[in-house]
């Protein structure tokens, strides 16, 4: 299963984001899980079985497939809800 | 034994190398897995060679686009994009940004471990353009390789640690805690904003009262931004120009519209291809240094690129960009009428500073603070960069420049003291040291004389 972090330019944040979900794949032992991060105009809905972007971005994200939208993307409770649900709607628990 | 010698001096002479050599280390540190190290070794290394192919792509685009402003207004024209003049710069002084890049990161963690300004550079990205920016204005005014990188590596942690508390007061405002910082090179703009929302501005008012349509996505989609907004730009000059000028000496007979929409393509795609030499860079690089610097400075904030602001006050964003937008504007009519280079606003800096501008501009001062201090962000990025260009040497005629307020005035400081003589550089980057670790001890015992406030703070992002 292949998650995918997004920003802009896919430099900054969305390589910080990318991080945190690796911290957090590890801690839940999600051991069949990868995740990246890129721009979003390189993404398209093959890229990844899992989007994460922020609220901002809610719009340019559309039509990518499962689409996670983080309301603050410096928030690690929401994201862990939000990997956490992922995992488990892609059968990964 | 000249030999050998020789053959170890082109090594560092090949940057791609060089930052082969900086991941190889970062990965092993990590003690990844034999497979793993190997791989990022060599993805760091191919990645650089993609950075400077792009940066190829983007010269074929903007070298035409500067003989035809040229020819069209008289003058020189540039588009401030930091990807693009970065390409140039690290095809030319790669192995020494590179190197500076590196120590810069260590010099970042030894002030961040040793004084109160406990940032941690995590931007990457914007940390790799300011080592090139500062190898260039050192070596193009006559320091050696090695003195380049031993006082360039000083200046850039110091930039880099001090650059985040800049604006650490407002973005305690804006995220209501201090557990993260803003780690970009528009963060001289950024804070001057939270300043003018402070004195103009009026909070009561914020702009996430405002009713603002939405359906601005596409602006955020890096590739068809500057495809775009450079299209227009292309298009204006190539009229100004004439289809007799274009056809006859730039475009081989192509029709002159046409060709102008294709340059504009070329650019694009260049910043695409050097954004993806970055991107793969950067992936084995930057965890090593957020493992180590956790460990070895485990209290401090993570200074982060600008979109982690924008999701507090996405109406801030969109009108912090516009101001910006028209302070570039109403900058470049000014150096219209006063004749000379003209900087021609670059869309992807007023949107990225902007925007952060916006947000903390409403912090501090409603609408009235997003509007007018993001306006002085946007007057501050036409107005600096026309200043450092003459401190960069050749990379000063590429019709491209260093866009942020942070290249601005770290730019002016070192291009200043280097005009001034070698002396000068060594004179300020001690000072700057030394003011740092006084400001430091004069902080801590002004918070040891306070009461301590409760910590009640959540979990840091990173």
């Amino acid at each position: 299963m292949k998650f995918l972090a997004m920003c802009s330019t896919g430099l900054g944040s969305s390589f910080m984001v990318r991080m945190n979900i690796e911290t957090i794949v590890r801690e839940l032992g999600l051991d069949d899980v990868t995740v990246e991060h890129s721009d979003i105009s390189s993404a398209g809905p093959d890229s990844a079985d899992v989007f994460f972007v922020a609220k901002d971005l809610e719009d340019a994200a559309q039509g990518l497939g499962d689409v996670v939208v983080l309301n603050s993307i410096i928030d690690m409770d929401e994201l862990r809800d939000a990997v956490k649900s992922a995992a488990a709607r892609h059968g990964s628990v | 034994m000249n030999g050998v010698l020789q053959s170890l001096l082109d090594v560092f002479r090949e940057p791609s190398v060089i930052v082969g050599l900086i991941a190889l280390l970062g990965l092993l540190l990590q003690r990844k897995s034999a497979s793993d190290t190997i791989k990022g070794t060599i993805k760091a290394f191919v990645g650089f060679l993609v950075l400077a192919a792009g940066a190829g792509v983007v010269s074929g685009a903007l070298t035409p686009f500067g003989d035809m402003f040229q020819h069209a207004f008289g003058v020189q024209g540039v588009v401030p994009n930091n990807e693009a003049i970065v390409g140039k710069v690290l095809t030319d002084y790669g192995s020494q940004a590179a190197l500076i890049f590196f120590f810069g990161m260590v010099v970042n963690v030894l002030l961040a471990r040793l004084t109160t300004f406990k940032f941690i550079y995590m931007s990457g990205h914007v940390a790799l353009y300011l080592a090139a920016m500062i190898a260039v204005i050192l070596i193009a005014n006559g320091f050696s390789s090695w003195q380049a990188i031993l006082w360039g590596s000083l200046a850039q942690g110091l930039i880099t640690t001090l650059s985040p508390a800049l604006v650490q007061p407002w973005m305690r405002r804006v995220t209501k805690n201090d557990t993260v910082a803003l780690g970009h090179t528009g963060n001289f703009g950024i804070a001057t904003s939270g300043l003018v929302g402070k004195y103009l501005g009026d909070p009561s008012r914020s702009t996430e009262d405002l009713k603002i349509p939405k359906g601005l996505g596409f602006l955020r989609d890096t590739t068809v931004v500057i495809a775009s907004s450079m299209g227009l730009i292309y298009l204006l000059v190539t009229l100004v120009a004439g289809p007799g000028y274009v056809e006859r000496e730039l475009s081989d007979g192509q029709w002159y519209l046409l060709w102008a929409v294709m340059q504009a393509g070329k650019f694009a795609a260049g910043v695409f291809i050097i954004l993806a030499g970055v991107r793969v860079v950067l992936a084995e690089i930057i965890p090593a240094f957020k493992g180590i610097s956790e460990k070895l400075v485990p209290n401090a904030r993570p200074a982060l690129d600008v979109p982690i602001v924008f999701t507090f006050a996405p109406n801030a964003v969109l009108v912090g960009f516009l101001a910006s937008f028209v302070g570039g504007l109403i900058g470049m009519g000014v150096l219209v009428a006063v004749g000379g280079t003209i900087i021609i606003p670059g869309i992807v800096a007023h949107f990225m500073t902007g925007a952060a501008s916006g947000v903390i501009g409403n912090a501090t001062g409603g609408r009235r603070g997003a509007i007018l201090g993001a306006m002085t962000n946007g007057l501050l990025i036409t107005f600096l960069p026309l200043l450092v260009l003459p401190f960069l040497g050749d990379v000063g005629l590429q019709n491209s420049t260093f866009s942020d307020a942070d290249f601005g005035v770290s730019g002016l400081l070192i291009g200043g003291a280097v005009n001034a003589g070698h002396i000068a550089v060594i004179g300020l980057v001690v000072c700057g040291l030394i003011a740092t670790f006084a400001a430091s001890a004069i902080v801590t015992r002004r918070r040891a004389a306070e009461p301590t406030e409760p910590a009640e703070e959540p979990q840091p992002a990173s």
